[in-house]
């Protein structure tokens, strides 16, 4: 009954959908206040629908309803309750649902939020979110229906992918499409503010915090994608430039672009066409990333299920492009700059440099993934560019963007003077280049690695030296210290919000930096008793042994790592048997800490457990990508606080 | 409508130097690390030493050689045409096996064998059927493995 009840509640909510987009737009073009009311209650009626679809399906998922193909798809009856909640997302129907729910949700805050404070704005908002809308319900209709019957229902299901059993994977879809259908929202605005023609700041300023939060949980997903990727695929890294991670990445690329740019337009009123681009290559770009993956043009190692949904994708993300710019031509005229860059030396072009680099760094995340479709149609040859390429082209961006990150909040607008550089920077140049020093006096011999550590050093002591003058000024006007950094963090939220981000990044770029530089590996078949060592670190193999573990079976290697005689850890690298698939799968076990995490993959056993192959890894500083990104939540956080008024 | 540029020309300017370098840095970077796709017959009729090539194709039935001590694996990728040796230093990963397929980077060496850097795994959200749990590979693997404590 489920397949049917859930198939007839989607189609009731796209029906629902479109009316609420017709609606909206006639209201729009009549400011008929009747067809508004009307279209919130669509909206209202839109949420509640997919409320009750996405419920269905955690109902049958908790019932073991193989009657729904999803759900034998991605259980069977060894599924823990946890796993069936999320195997909701495990897999493409059930994401797609997701995806739409949280645009319903989204639509619904909408109405709240900017009922009344975006008049002008509001009708054309909800016409687009709805038309968003109206898409992914159509999919679910057609492609890529979740409540599709199983006939004849089966006793057992398939069961979930064994490597998506971890909470990695239970958090990291739900950051990641909260991030995608975040960005919906100043989409829909960009699109409000060209149909009415106001493309001011103001469509900036009421978006602000929505992009902030999408900004966010793209972050979050991605790192969490990189957190999994690390202790669960077992080779020891944490991004692969895959095709798939980079479809996450290119709309990450472009929404920090845009974050920025919007300063410039709310202080100079200049780059309005620019930040309204971003905005719609944004948006585009989610699209993208799903046609890519999901179309089966690109081979991935993730390797989804394919099927007509990229044809969907295609098609609408064209619509989206070109109507973006047909509206973008028709406006034309009003989205010329109001001021004008004076100095080459001065915060908007700091800021400019940031886009154009973020904007390049995007170009070559895209022409790197897209390159063996390219060199097919043009030469006839299957061509991939693999990490090299993105590492080589994008690092020397990224540390000039790092670069950026300290010099754009502290230089002066308009035409920075000698005065605001010496003011501001000589302390951070030295503090930098006292860095590289210590670095390259402790042995470090990698000119990238001293380089990026150095810059890290100057951007730091940039923050540093802002919220130490900043400090002082309220010092002087008789506050105690820490009232003065808290009062300065609450009542300068946006701006120390900001710094706060920029700490996180800058600590991720720290990991990176190290574990790139530093981390070593190493393979060895080992009898019992027998020792590896790495970096000063003996892997002693111990002991061999296998048990029935829940839904698999486990077989376990024991190791004692010790360190120079001192505190000894056990270690367990082990390998699991799902009776439901072909393969064993790497179950990695590791060790984090601040500078080293021990990390050891089981590759091989001797059946009678004498013998064992393992991999070896000590990881360097991956840790603080992780701890970077709680920095980053801080910092959110104190960016989207409620503007405080100065205390009376 | 007259065509005003909205930056000032030395921003054109140096918005155009950026350009410059990164098109010179993609297409430095395209030729240093282009990796070729090809099938063991393609391999075959042209092999070129220290070219980047990703090999696709089926792990031939019983080609396999796996010597634990010294990490040595070997085995013959075929697309049914032609086969070609591959040689890896280093564990085979877990879905990696015999009549399966496989896709292998590494460059052609001196010697006439493929010599593979990386063995390539894939990760799929779809499954197999079940397999059967009384097939004679698992259940021998849990008795020995059992037997062996």
């Amino acid at each position: 009954m489920i397949p049917e009840l859930g198939y007839g509640v989607v189609i009731v909510a796209m029906l629902l959908a479109l009316y609420g987009g017709v609606a909206s737009v006639v209201s729009a073009r009549t400011g008929r206040t009747a067809l508004l009311e009307s279209a919130q209650h669509a909206a209202i009626g839109v949420f509640a629908l997919v409320t009750c679809a996405m419920l269905l399906l955690v109902y049958a998922f908790l019932t073991f309803d193989f009657s729904v193909r999803y759900v034998a798809m991605n259980t069977n009856l060894a599924t823990p309750y946890y796993y069936r909640i999320t195997a909701l997302w495990g897999a493409l129907e059930g994401s797609i649902i997701l995806w739409a729910w949280m645009v319903a949700l989204y639509t619904l805050i909408i109405i709240i939020r900017h009922r009344h404070n975006a008049r002008e704005f509001y009708p054309w908002v909800l016409a687009v979110m709805f038309g968003v809308l109206t898409f992914f319900l159509l999919v679910m209709t057609i492609p890529a229906p979740p409540f599709e019957r199983l006939t004849p229902i089966p006793a057992n299901g398939r069961g979930l992918n064994p490597l998506l059993e971890d909470s990695g994977m239970i958090t990291h879809p739900v950051a990641l499409y909260l991030g995608f259908t975040g960005f919906t929202v100043p989409f829909a605005f960009a699109i409000a503010a060209l149909a009415t023609g106001r493309v001011g700041d103001r469509w900036i300023t009421l978006t602000r915090r929505w992009t902030v939060v999408a900004w966010y949980f793209l972050s979050l997903g991605l790192l969490i994608g990189g957190w999994w990727s690390y202790h669960v695929l077992g080779w020891g890294g944490y991004w692969a430039w895959d095709p798939v991670e980079n479809a996450a990445f290119m709309p990450w690329l472009t929404g920090t672009a845009f974050l920025h740019s919007v300063m410039i337009q709310e202080r100079r009123r200049m780059l309005k066409l620019w930040n309204i681009g971003l905005v719609i290559m944004t948006f585009s770009l989610t699209l993208f990333g799903t046609f890519l993956t999901r179309s089966g043009v690109i081979a991935s190692v993730h390797a989804f299920s394919q099927g007509s949904i990229g044809a969907f994708f295609l098609a609408f993300l064209g619509t989206v492009v070109l109507g973006s710019l047909w509206l973008l031509a028709w406006r034309w005229e009003d989205l010329g700059a109001e001021g004008e860059l004076d100095s080459v030396v001065s915060r908007e072009s700091a800021f400019l440099l940031n886009n154009v680099l973020l904007v390049a760094a995007t170009f070559t995340v895209f022409f790197g993934t897209v390159f063996p479709l390219l060199s097919e149609a043009v030469r006839g040859v299957k061509v991939s560019v693999g990490a090299p390429f993105f590492n080589q082209v994008n690092v020397p961006l990224f540390l000039s963007l790092v670069v950026l990150m300290g010099v754009g909040p502290l230089i002066a607008w308009r035409r920075a003077s000698a005065e605001n550089l010496r003011r501001n920077f000589v302390w951070p140049v030295v503090i930098g280049l006292a860095a590289a020093a210590i670095i390259f006096a402790l042995g470090v011999r990698s000119t990238l690695a001293v380089f990026s550590l150095a810059v890290t050093a100057f951007v730091s002591a940039c923050i540093g030296v802002d919220f130490l003058r900043a400090t002082r000024a309220r010092l002087r006007v008789g506050e105690g210290i820490f009232p003065a950094m808290g009062g300065l963090l609450v009542r300068q939220n946006r701006r120390y919000g900001g710094f706060v981000i920029h700490l996180g990044i800058l600590i991720i770029v720290v990991g990176i930096t190290g574990s790139q530089a530093w981390s070593v590996q190493r393979e060895a078949t080992l009898q019992k008793g027998q020792a590896v060592e790495l970096a000063g670190y003996k892997f002693q193999f111990d002991a061999l042994s296998a048990r029935e573990n829940g839904n698999h079976f486990l077989v376990e290697s024991t190791f004692k790592v010790t360190n120079g005689g001192a505190a000894t850890r056990e270690l367990r690298p082990a390998k699991k048997f799902y009776p439901q698939e072909q393969s064993p799968i790497a179950h990695v076990d590791y060790h984090l800490g601040w500078v080293d995490d021990l990390y050891m993959v089981l590759g091989d056993f001797a059946r009678d457990g004498s013998q064992a192959t393992v991999k070896v890894q000590v990881n360097r500083m991956v840790s603080w990508i992780w701890f970077g990104g709680l920095i980053l939540t801080f910092g959110t956080i104190l960016a989207i606080l409620p503007d405080r008024k100065k205390p009376a | 409508m007259s065509m005003r540029l909205p930056l000032k020309p030395k921003f054109v300017v140096g918005i155009a130097l950026v350009a410059m370098a990164l098109a010179y840095m993609i297409y430095a970077g395209v030729t240093q690390s282009a990796v070729y796709f090809v099938t063991p017959a393609e391999l075959k009729a042209a092999p070129k030493v220290g070219k980047a090539y990703r090999l696709g194709g089926m792990v031939e039935k019983g080609s396999v050689s796996w010597k634990p001590a010294t990490l040595d694996l070997s085995f013959k990728v075929s697309d049914g045409v032609e086969s070609v040796v591959v040689r890896h230093h280093g564990t085979p990963p877990d879905l990696f096996g015999e009549g399966r397929g496989a896709v292998v980077e590494g460059k052609w060496s001196p010697e006439g064998h493929f010599q593979a850097t990386q063995i390539l795994a894939k990760h799929s959200e779809e499954y197999k059927a079940p397999h059967d749990q009384s097939k004679p590979g698992y259940q021998e693997l849990m008795k020995s493995l059992r037997s062996s404590q």
